[in-house]
């Protein structure tokens, strides 16, 4: 299939480097198909918070090259699953100081993995 | 929340960013709206699987195959579904096709509405604020931007994508390629000549 896929006209984002350019985008990218998938909001109700994070980023003086795209969609992310009531902003920051705990008390090079205690302010 | 983080302003391994797409995913797990391993298809498909040369491939079929080419230009996404060209396809897909007097081009000004299931993921240029405001009001100067010269008397159309409708061009065929198969019609067939900003010429497999 990749061979076929290389044969008729190479990979996914050949031309302008990889899809994307960090895991993270990635993550965040399927994070959205996921819950698009599940129901949760269409592409319309996802494109018009998309679009409104990217006028409020060139608001604030990003030139939006397209390089700060899915810093733009992670904040869209964020907000729509805040909306929908899936999660509040509370909780994003406390797991997300979790995350930082985790990541501060594990060794470089070992996978960083959430544990009870990384919740404990 | 700022679009602005920097992303090195910790000591610790994880970036703000990536700190904050942790926190999602795993608030996200634990209440059952994703599944860590279905995140990991989703990403090998578009990284690996899903790209123009679906689209490309769509285009080299209309050429060889009148009737396929009229059930794309009627129901875009049921004629590629039905030739198994794709595994699936948005609803509202919507192919337009250049000829000697139109040329077709695409855009999303909001954001970035793009035909994934046929093209894969947009481009940095396509998601760019230059493109995305510029197509619309000057596309002939975004045309020369990307090397693409057009007759004076060819109309271009700019088609604006949105959520639930989103296109593909088909390109004209280059002269010269008669009696190509669609196997070979379809390396000529680059990801900006479905969205417009790029023509197939048979010397395109040696540009790439």
């Amino acid at each position: 299939m990749q061979q076929a896929a290389a044969a008729l006209g190479g990979l996914p984002g050949d031309a302008t480097g990889p899809v994307f350019r960090e895991p993270w985008e990635a993550q965040a990218f399927a994070m959205v198909v996921a819950l698009h998938e599940r129901g949760v909001f269409t592409w319309s109700e996802w494109a018009e918070i998309l679009g409104d994070e990217i006028r409020r980023a060139q608001a604030t003086g990003d030139p939006d090259r397209g390089d700060t795209y899915y810093r733009h969609w992670l904040a869209a992310l964020e907000r729509i699953v805040t909306q929908r009531q899936i999660t509040d902003d509370a909780t994003l920051g406390r797991f997300r100081n979790a995350w930082e705990r985790a990541a501060d008390r594990t060794p470089h090079g070992t996978p960083i993995e959430l544990r009870p205690d990384d919740f404990e302010a | 929340m700022s679009a602005h983080d920097d992303d090195h302003a910790h000591g610790a391994e994880l970036s703000e960013t990536q700190l904050r797409v942790r926190a999602l995913e795993t608030i996200l797990t634990e209440k059952g709206y994703v599944d860590p391993a279905a995140l990991d298809r989703i990403v090998e498909a578009y990284e690996t699987r899903i790209g123009p040369h679906i689209g490309a491939r769509v285009v080299a079929r209309a050429w060889v195959d009148a009737g396929f080419k009229r059930q794309l230009m009627e129901n875009a996404a049921e004629a590629i579904i039905a030739a198994g060209l794709a595994d699936r396809v948005g609803d509202h897909l919507i192919a337009v096709e250049n000829t000697e007097r139109t040329h077709n081009m695409v855009v999303c000004t909001l954001c970035s509405c793009y035909p994934w299931d046929v093209l894969g993921l947009p481009p940095t240029w396509y998601k760019a604020a230059p493109y995305r405001s510029r197509a619309v009001i000057d596309p002939r100067g975004v045309l020369a931007d990307f090397g693409v010269t057009l007759p004076d008397d060819t109309e271009i159309r700019v088609w604006d994508s949105t959520a639930e409708t989103r296109f593909i061009v088909v390109p004209m065929q280059p002269s010269g390629t008669d009696g190509w198969s669609e196997a070979q019609l379809a390396t000529l067939v680059t990801r900006d000549c479905m969205v417009g900003t790029g023509l197939p010429t048979p010397d395109a497999k040696a540009q790439r």
